[in-house]
């Protein structure tokens, strides 16, 4: 559905991306993580047709952004990260507005309008000013902007910067929902643990260029080389911890004192792991939970960029 | 066409631009200048009393100065209308919305251009009562009202797009409006002092050449596209002798008027239209 081949854009001396390869199937969710300055704007108003990229291209569903970008304009719903609404006019009139820039009949518009209020949970705030609503609130009616032309591809910008915790929940619900009506979602976000629950996959850009790509257990497979293991004890703390020192694929053990927690970081393969597992079960050692540490896609996002940096 | 002019930019300008307070202060200043200068007019010719005489020849008199004074208000109103109406959008973190939706380009700048010029209109057909006096006293013919109208919207449209194309180049609004108030001052003022520029240089080479002829082309056009000057040429044709004959040109000034601010109309709004976008093609 979205391909991009080769795109870069230059400001000045400042190449903000270098030669983007990325590409999104239909339906999928895919969440875009980069730090600030990392491109994703500049990407995702390439996209947008905002913005001509210095060499390259990008297509949305076979268009060309750089030679059919009024086309492009018609299957896309965009959400920058920053926006402003106009001051005097109501919820319901300023749907209207976009409604009629997309040419869609009055008529149609009349039946639209409530179900996507609906849809976004401001039913409630039909006539209210647009400028009065909360930023939350404000941030859902973009979005139900975004969906008053029927658009197979959203390409939401940070949707949920500067939310509180209730505002992104209801935000992350509604993404949720517009993934089970089939569309594609571009979506970009530093709340990566957020992006983890909703995405399908995951790009993580640095300096202008993709690292990787892929699911997100996929990627986070990519780390498993360095587990971080924690066992639980109910006696016998010196014990197992000589036991473990043992092992050549143990390092760094850490001994939470009083707690019988000893964490430790574990090199070897999966069924080495087993082995050492069985092995401390045989030795009588009084282990009641042996846990290995999930990574957050936080975590991957930092190993990865680091491993960038040292290429 | 119609859907270039008819458009839902114009459309929610026109329905935000009357729910403003700002608008109907506008106008209201607007009739407030004419009221003090038609009332004033009045008493001082009538001599501050109910027995006082007010003749034709005075009545287009008023007419006359009360043409100017609404040219001039029309050139002051017009940059404060459109010299913000794509920056202000910008500022406002709107216009990449409204940017990404399939209204073209044209439709978007003409939208806001007609959103700003009937605004005007409104303001010139509000003034109307208050410009009618003068037909109580004769002395103006319908065909000289009709034509001064039809100069103020040539200049109200040709102000207006230098206004839009200037708030699409620029970023800021204040830098927009300082820049289409100095175009205001140049074509105003500016050209008025390039046409007595060019008329002493004439003089003192006609003065130096007793047998020459004046012929001064340029001297014309600055004089030409004076909005002031236009407006003193229809209504007097003493002054417009004088003027022709001050240059050696007979050529009719509203002409070069008409085609100076058509092109300029035309060439604003192919700026602006093209400058609005990103150009996909050529910028690569």
């Amino acid at each position: 559905m979205i391909e991009i081949q080769n795109l870069t854009k230059k400001f000045g001396d400042f190449k903000a991306l270098d030669g983007l390869n990325m590409t999104v199937g239909e339906g999928i969710v895919f969440g875009f993580v980069g730090a600030n300055g990392a491109g994703k704007t500049t990407a995702f108003s390439i996209l947008a047709t905002l913005l001509a990229p210095t060499s390259g291209d990008a297509f949305i569903d076979g268009k060309s952004v750089v030679k059919e970008p009024q086309e492009v304009r018609r299957i896309i719903g965009y959400m920058p990260d920053f926006f402003g609404v106009y001051d005097q006019l109501k919820t319901d009139e300023y749907l209207d507005f976009y409604g009629a820039c997309y040419g869609i009949p009055e008529r149609e518009r009349k039946v639209l309008i409530p179900q996507l209020l609906e849809l976004v949970n401001l039913s409630d705030k039909r006539y209210e000013y647009v400028d009065l609503l909360s930023r939350g609130m404000k941030q859902r009616l973009c979005l139900a902007r975004c969906l008053i032309h029927d658009p197979k591809v959203l390409i939401l910008d940070e949707p949920a910067s500067g939310l509180d915790p209730r505002a992104r929940v209801e935000m992350r619900e509604i993404i949720k929902h517009l993934k089970a009506m089939g569309k594609t979602i571009l979506i970009s976000s530093h709340i990566l643990p957020e992006l983890a629950e909703m995405c399908d996959e995951i790009g993580v850009i640095d300096k202008g260029k993709l690292i990787t790509q892929g699911n997100v257990e996929a990627i986070q497979a990519q780390l498993q080389g360095d587990r971080h293991i924690t066992v639980k004890v109910l006696n016998e703390v010196e014990k197992t911890v000589k036991f473990l020192e043992e092992d050549p694929f143990v390092s760094s053990i850490e001994v939470m004192e009083g707690h019988g927690e000893i964490t430790f970081i574990y090199k070897g393969s999966k069924e080495e792991q087993m082995q050492l597992l069985r092995k401390a079960i045989t030795a009588g050692l009084s282990i009641y939970a042996f846990m290995e540490e999930e990574k957050d896609l936080e975590d991957v996002y930092m190993a990865i960029t680091k491993g960038a940096d040292t290429k | 066409m119609k859907g270039i002019i008819f458009n839902p930019v114009l459309l929610k300008e026109l329905k935000l631009r009357f729910r403003t307070f700002k608008s109907f202060s506008g106008l209201m200043f607007y009739l407030s200048v004419l009221i003090i200068f038609v009332s004033g007019f009045l008493l001082v010719f009538t001599e501050f009393s109910l027995t006082g005489f007010f003749k034709p020849s005075e009545s287009f008199m008023m007419f006359s100065v009360i043409s100017v004074l609404q040219m001039g208000l029309v050139m002051f109103m017009a940059p404060a209308l459109t010299a913000g109406s794509i920056s202000t959008e910008r500022e406002k973190q709107t216009l990449n919305i409204l940017l990404t939706t399939t209204q073209t380009s044209a439709q978007i700048i003409v939208g806001k251009l007609l959103s700003s010029v009937a605004f005007l209109i409104l303001m010139l057909i509000a003034g109307l009562p208050l410009y009618s006096i003068v037909f109580l006293f004769g002395g103006v013919s319908p065909w000289q009202f009709i034509t001064m109208f039809f100069y103020y919207l040539v200049t109200l449209i040709a102000i207006g797009s230098i206004g839009i194309m200037i708030s699409t180049l620029t970023k800021r609004t204040i830098v927009s409006m300082i820049a289409t108030y100095g175009t205001m001052v140049f074509l105003g003022f500016i050209t008025l002092f390039f046409y007595f520029i060019g008329l002493s240089l004439e003089q003192l080479f006609i003065a130096q050449n007793p047998n020459t002829a004046p012929f001064s082309p340029i001297t014309y056009f600055w004089a030409s596209i004076n909005p002031g000057v236009l407006i003193v040429t229809l209504l007097s044709p003493d002054i417009k002798s004088a003027l022709t004959e001050s240059v050696g040109i007979s050529f009719p000034n509203w002409i070069i008027y008409l085609i100076f601010y058509v092109l300029i109309t035309a060439l604003s709004l192919t700026i602006a239209i093209r400058k609005l976008r990103a150009n996909m093609k050529t910028n690569r």
